[in-house]
């Protein structure tokens, strides 16, 4: 009865729900909010008041067009087409937001404010879901992945040069700290970077202990679980009292910045955190090596060591990346929370927006937590997805 | 080769291999048959020392194998399992050349020991060299570990049940070729199985055990023909029997030379029961023989099979 010619057919529900999530956004909240100053909160300013019109239309004829290619029987040549139309699209919506910005501000009071609103977040999240839903029917392997992700964020950046975003609140904090800002990043990273290379160290022989000896698991395992359970505050305030007693009777300790507060209770801390993880996918990993393959290493006189680092460990490696990435991405979270106790980083503009109710600044601590957090799963991710295929099996 | 000289091997204050004493000439294939727990396994494992030994002296070609260095021992001994344990993230050629890199072998030396050792199991090296473990078929991956445990080219080959996981026709095949591989290299080999079959097919010599001793020991036929216990003639089993011992014996054993026959010939070589099979097929009571050459010998006649 209904011919096939004739009939529409839905073929990305993905892309469409994402079109509709962006469409009502921009329709119901605003894009950018303007503040008369920092600590005021903004009024919403729509997409269509606060970019000028080709900015407008140009998101509008992209959206458009996402929208017909979700009606569009699949193909390669489409899936290319979507990630490409949805990679622009997101480059436009944040220079449409700096364009935005710079236009309220002009002629306004330099206290005045404008943020990025809720119709921005979903946009932008939006046309960064189309990317990847395109990469996924597209079955990108990772280098393709890496490339696109690379693209975009160049894109971003080369926006953010040519100062696209100066009008935006976040851009003017950052103005106003971008030394701060340099350390901040340098020190969370150094937090970070030297936590995990210490949870590894430390980590590292326990696992292969672990696997080793069945019955050291247990007693080790609860004492590992138990200090996970302990809330990040609580252990970052329990450590001060300890450190701060060693440094007093230990002089030496002191002279080299170690105290109840600062960078080495927050390393303390991150440690423990990422002890578990490390562990445990240490262990998991050797101990799901096939005792065949062992067995017939021992029997063709390989020795210990040889079976050791030429069979167990590199078989065993994507499930030790698998825990690294996890405990990376983990510490970089964590080590937000350590600027309360006088550690630095990123965290540190965190806490001074809460205290200020600048949500902006707060952004400033955030966004590039969250980037270094993704930025390092990707990698690790790619890394460990490239050595299991390496390794097949 | 072997000389195995009275070794015990415990396992919580219980006897698994008790005072067990068995030597292996060089050459022979010697099948180590039992039941499982009989210490058939822990006897053959003894052998390269992947199990210590309680007591007792096992010598490989005259050494006590306690003074060799265990992993200078394991290199001259040839060694395949059940589960193959082949190295998931190695090529072909790779695990193949394990040991003749462990000895430090010239690389072309190793290159041409593995293109060597693919042509002998009929895997064609260009195909086969650079595929991983997990792209060959069960068959191939055991002719793999085959090969690679005859890689530096031991005296001795050591097999703990290295057929019991494939399939009954790939099994077949298998055991047709390291027949084969026996004969042409000379190889000692002494190989583990609960299959009484495959032993009376491949062994020259069998050792049947019992509870960590030896039962008997006996060329096949005379295992068939003269049990030594009532334990052995329960494992060998009675039903069957007859056509076990024709698998046995060969038609060489009851060639008439001279006289003339119609048909296909069989091969000297062949067993009794292949001649039987060949009749039954063909409806004959009698096959033309030949030898490798395919010269006419004689006949092999129905009644003498049963003689």
């Amino acid at each position: 009865m209904t011919s096939a010619r004739g009939r529409i057919n839905i073929h990305n529900q993905v892309l469409l729900t994402l079109a509709a999530g962006g469409t009502v956004a921009v329709a119901a909240a605003g894009f950018v909010s303007y503040a008369p100053n920092r600590l005021l909160s903004g009024q919403p300013i729509t997409l269509w008041e606060a970019a000028s019109g080709s900015a407008v239309t140009g998101i509008g004829l992209l959206g458009a067009m996402l929208v017909a290619a979700a009606f569009m029987s699949p193909g390669k040549t489409l899936h290319y087409a979507q990630a490409a139309l949805a990679a622009v699209l997101l480059l436009l919506v944040l220079a449409a937001a700096g364009q935005a910005a710079s236009a309220l501000s002009f002629g306004a009071k330099p206290a005045v404010r404008i943020s990025l609103g809720t119709a921005f977040w979903i946009l932008a999240a939006s046309a960064a879901l189309a990317v990847v839903d395109a990469l996924q029917r597209l079955g990108a392997g990772s280098v393709a992945r890496l490339l696109t992700a690379g693209a975009i964020v160049a894109g971003g950046a080369a926006l953010a040069v040519a100062g696209a975003f100066d009008a935006l609140s976040i851009a003017r904090e950052y103005a106003s700290r971008q030394l701060l800002f340099a350390d901040a990043l340098s020190r969370h990273v150094a937090l970070v970077a030297g936590s995990v290379g210490l949870a590894v160290v430390i980590g590292f022989p326990l696992g292969v202990a672990a696997a080793r000896s069945p019955r050291l698991q247990s007693p080790l395992f609860a004492v590992l679980n138990l200090l996970q359970t302990i809330p990040s505050i609580a252990l970052f305030g329990l450590l001060i009292v300890p450190l701060s007693t060693l440094a007093a009777a230990v002089p030496q300790l002191a002279a080299i910045g170690i105290g109840g507060i600062g960078v080495a209770p927050a390393i303390v801390a991150l440690v423990l955190y990422a002890l578990l993880p490390v562990v445990r996918n240490t262990a998991v990993g050797l101990a799901g090596v096939d005792s065949a393959v062992i067995e017939a290493g021992r029997g063709m006189g390989l020795t210990s060591q040889q079976i050791f680092r030429q069979v167990e460990l590199p078989l065993a490696l994507p499930v030790l990346l698998a825990g690294l990435r996890i405990v990376t991405v983990q510490a970089i979270g964590l080590a937000v929370v350590a600027a309360l106790i006088g550690a630095g980083g990123l965290g540190t503009f965190v806490f001074e927006g809460l205290g200020q109710y600048a949500v902006d600044l707060v952004l400033l601590g955030a966004l590039p937590a969250i980037f270094l957090a993704l930025a390092a799963d990707f990698i690790l991710q790619t890394l460990s997805a490239v050595l299991r295929r390496q390794l097949a099996q | 080769m072997i000389e195995i000289d009275e070794v015990t091997k415990s396992y919580g204050g219980r006897p698994v291999v008790d005072r067990l004493s068995l030597s292996v000439g060089g050459g022979a294939f010697c099948v180590l048959l039992g039941s499982s727990g009989c210490g058939k396994s822990t006897t053959l494992r003894m052998i390269n020392r992947l199990i210590p030994i309680d007591s007792g002296v096992i010598r490989v070609g005259g050494e006590d194998v306690t003074q060799i260095p265990a992993q200078v021992l394991r290199r001259r001994i040839g060694y395949a399992i059940q589960s193959i344990g082949l190295f998931p993230h190695w090529t072909v050629e790779d695990n193949i050349a394990t040991v003749p890199r462990l000895l430090n072998w010239r690389q072309a030396r190793v290159r041409d020991r593995v293109t060597e050792l693919l042509e002998l199991f009929r895997l064609d090296p260009a195909i086969y060299r650079s595929k991983f473990p997990h792209q060959l078929s069960g068959g191939e991956q055991q002719r793999v570990g085959v090969a690679r445990a005859l890689a530096a080219d031991p005296e001795l080959l050591l097999m703990d049940e290295p057929f019991a996981a494939v399939d009954p026709i790939t099994r077949d095949a298998l055991q047709a070729e390291l027949a084969r591989i026996h004969r042409a290299t000379g190889k000692t080999i002494v190989f583990v199985t609960h299959d009484i079959e495959e032993a009376l097919r491949l062994a020259t010599v069998i050792a049947i055990m019992d509870s960590g001793r030896i039962g008997q020991l006996g060329t096949p036929l005379e295992i068939l023909e003269q049990p030594a216990n009532d334990f052995v003639r329960e494992f060998v089993g009675r039903q069957g029997l007859g056509l076990k011992l024709l698998s046995v014996r060969k038609v060489s054993d009851r060639l008439r030379g001279g006289e003339p026959a119609e048909g296909e010939p069989i091969s000297l070589d062949a067993s009794l029961s292949e001649a039987l099979s060949a009749m039954t097929a063909r409806r004959a009571d009698r096959l033309p023989v030949c030898d490798d050459e395919g010269r006419h010998l004689g006949i092999i006649a129905l009644a003498d099979l049963v003689r």
